[in-house]
């Protein structure tokens, strides 16, 4: 995904002049083809998330698009008042990219996990929040996204081999997208954990459940009207994200039943303690969260046999 | 025409009216606001974007900045008259929906950094604007000010101004109490700056030090404005409780007259 977002950006800065990268000294093997081909619109500012927010508000007062790049709590927790006061505030066409939602830095432990990324941002009226799910849609997402007003975060995971079966890249803000309809339960899912969705929902289906799956990848603007019909024709949701169960999708789809009024059972999978002291591969940790697809699959079963009479 | 007198008048007229505080810091700062807006900033239109930029980091001390935005007749006397009231655009700390502020801040350790992407943005354009950004010393108690001093000065951003107001106190005590910043030019200076003592209520000593730096190369440069928290105002002066106090009527028309005006 961030590889695809750095040549995706390349190719915008090649077509706007507007275009900024600045980077709080990371992105190794990832920001050199644009600091190579634009070496005056690069910028390492140093370890300083803080002045990185600060910087690109200013620049952006004077008409350019900064985009920013760390890793996820780096890039969105350590200077969040700055992202507050500066382009949210003032509606500044800052763009932040934050690597590695959720476990992808897991040998790192916990100040590098991004799992709170997303509910933090999406609170705040005017922020456009982006979680794609794979490489293909993440620069679908930027593409369609970078030159929108008002600031943008996109949550990006550090793979670019992997796809997402039936998405074919597709994105659009304020949309869900639905890789499969199913009668029994729906997955939603956010970010690359969608892979995981995807395969339970086959699995579950080979065992004679309707279960349809989908993609939210747009999560600010909330695509609420996409949610609120494919949740009224279904009995229940599972929610799937590497993220807190507090404040992400979970809490999102939450809302939109509540507030439609619908009888559909909302269940939210995601991180639901401190993962403290913990830390290893990714593959490990989503299984240690009951966020692998044999987990899902299981909580899927017991409560659909829950439902029977 | 901008005065310092009449930046005084106004903000305690609009403090009394108001009855509010933060009327020691506008004090503190308002021959370096009557220098900055009478005589420093180059704005041809309030929106032009070539105009010099200005940011008042230390926001709460915005009522200054108003009475300049009045005096240069930016702001009708009506809006003048909202400040604090229910709905203002003028409030306690400047919103940059109100035309004339270019940035709202308000959470102090902003500022700089909002002044050192500006200065970059304006050397990427080749734009001779340049970016005054003004701080309270107690300010620097901030990380986030040191994070974007380094940065301007690894940038030789010549064009980014910052002015210090060095009046010695926070809200909570004096800064050599609450936490030292001695020596402060010292530490601007061995960061890369270019450092320069005002004397930050002596209007033509601001001008004339501000008319000799070069804004076009070399470091950013800071000015060291000592001042007096209050100034203008006995009771007031290097007092603590007047960062936060309101005036009485009796106060009031003291420090009016104190200030060569009428109460």
């Amino acid at each position: 995904m961030r590889g695809a977002f750095a040549q995706t950006l390349v190719q915008l800065a090649e077509e706007d002049e507007r275009v900024l990268l600045l980077t709080g000294d990371l992105g190794y093997m990832v920001l050199e083809p644009f600091a190579q081909r634009f070496p005056d619109r690069f910028f390492n500012v140093g370890v300083a998330e803080q002045n990185m927010v600060g910087l690109a508000s200013g620049l952006a007062e004077a008409g350019f698009i900064p985009f920013l790049y760390s890793i996820a709590p780096f890039a969105v927790l350590r200077p969040y008042e700055f992202i507050r006061n500066g382009p949210v505030m003032h509606g500044f066409q800052v763009r932040i990219a934050g690597v590695g939602g959720g476990f992808e830095y897991g040998h790192n432990g916990l100040t590098h996990f991004g799992l709170e990324d997303v509910g933090v941002l999406r609170i705040l009226p005017g922020m456009t929040v982006v979680a794609p799910a794979d490489h293909a849609q993440a620069r679908n997402a930027l593409r369609s996204t970078w030159n929108m007003p008002g600031p943008v975060y996109y949550r990006l995971g550090k793979d670019d081999s992997v796809t997402v079966g039936g998405l074919d890249g597709r994105f659009e803000l304020g949309r869900v997208q639905t890789l499969r309809e199913g009668r029994d339960l729906l997955m939603l899912a956010m970010g690359s954990i969608a892979i995981e969705a995807v395969e339970a929902a086959r699995r579950l289906t080979e065992q004679g459940v309707d279960c349809g799956v989908a993609v939210v990848a747009g999560i600010a603007p909330a695509p609420t009207a996409d949610l609120a019909a494919i949740l009224a024709r279904v009995p229940l949701a599972i929610t799937v994200e590497e993220h807190f169960v507090n404040g992400g999708l979970g809490s999102l789809v939450s809302e939109v039943v509540a507030g439609h009024q619908l009888s559909c059972r909302v269940i939210r999978k995601g991180v639901e303690d401190l993962p403290r002291g913990i830390s290893g591969s990714q593959a490990y940790l989503r299984r240690a969260n009951g966020l692998s697809a044999d987990a899902l699959c299981e909580t899927a079963l017991r409560a659909l046999e829950k439902r029977r009479p | 025409m901008i005065t310092s007198r009449d930046i005084r008048l106004i903000v305690l007229e609009q403090s009394r009216r108001a009855h509010v505080g933060h009327i020691g810091s506008a004090l503190s700062v308002a021959d370096l606001v009557s220098a900055l807006y009478g005589r420093v900033l180059h704005v041809p239109e309030v929106d032009a974007p070539s105009r010099d930029r200005f940011i008042l980091s230390k926001g709460h001390a915005v009522l200054a900045v108003y009475a300049a935005l009045f005096l240069k007749g930016w702001l009708t006397e009506k809006q003048l008259n909202t400040y604090c009231a229910d709905g203002t655009l003028l409030g306690v700390h400047p919103e940059h929906e109100l035309r004339g502020i270019d940035f709202a801040t308000g959470s102090l350790g902003h500022g700089l950094s909002l002044g050192a992407g500006v200065a970059l943005a304006a050397r990427m354009q080749q734009s001779p604007r340049r970016v005054f950004v003004l701080l309270s010393d107690a300010e620097c108690n901030e990380g986030s000010v040191w994070e974007a001093v380094m940065f301007a000065a690894h940038h030789g951003l010549s064009n980014l101004i910052a002015i210090v107001d060095l009046n010695g106190q926070q809200a909570l005590g004096y800064t050599e109490q609450v936490l030292n910043l001695t020596p402060l030019r010292d530490r601007w200076r061995v960061f890369g700056w270019d450092v320069v003592d005002v004397d930050g209520h002596d209007v033509d000593g601001i001008v004339s030090t501000i008319e000799g730096l070069d804004t076009r190369q070399g470091p950013p440069h800071v000015l060291i404005a000592k001042t007096v928290f209050g100034k203008g105002v006995s009771y007031m002066e290097r007092q603590i409780k007047w960062h936060y106090w309101p005036m009485s009527d009796d106060e009031y028309q003291q420090a009016v007259r104190e200030v060569g005006g009428k109460p």
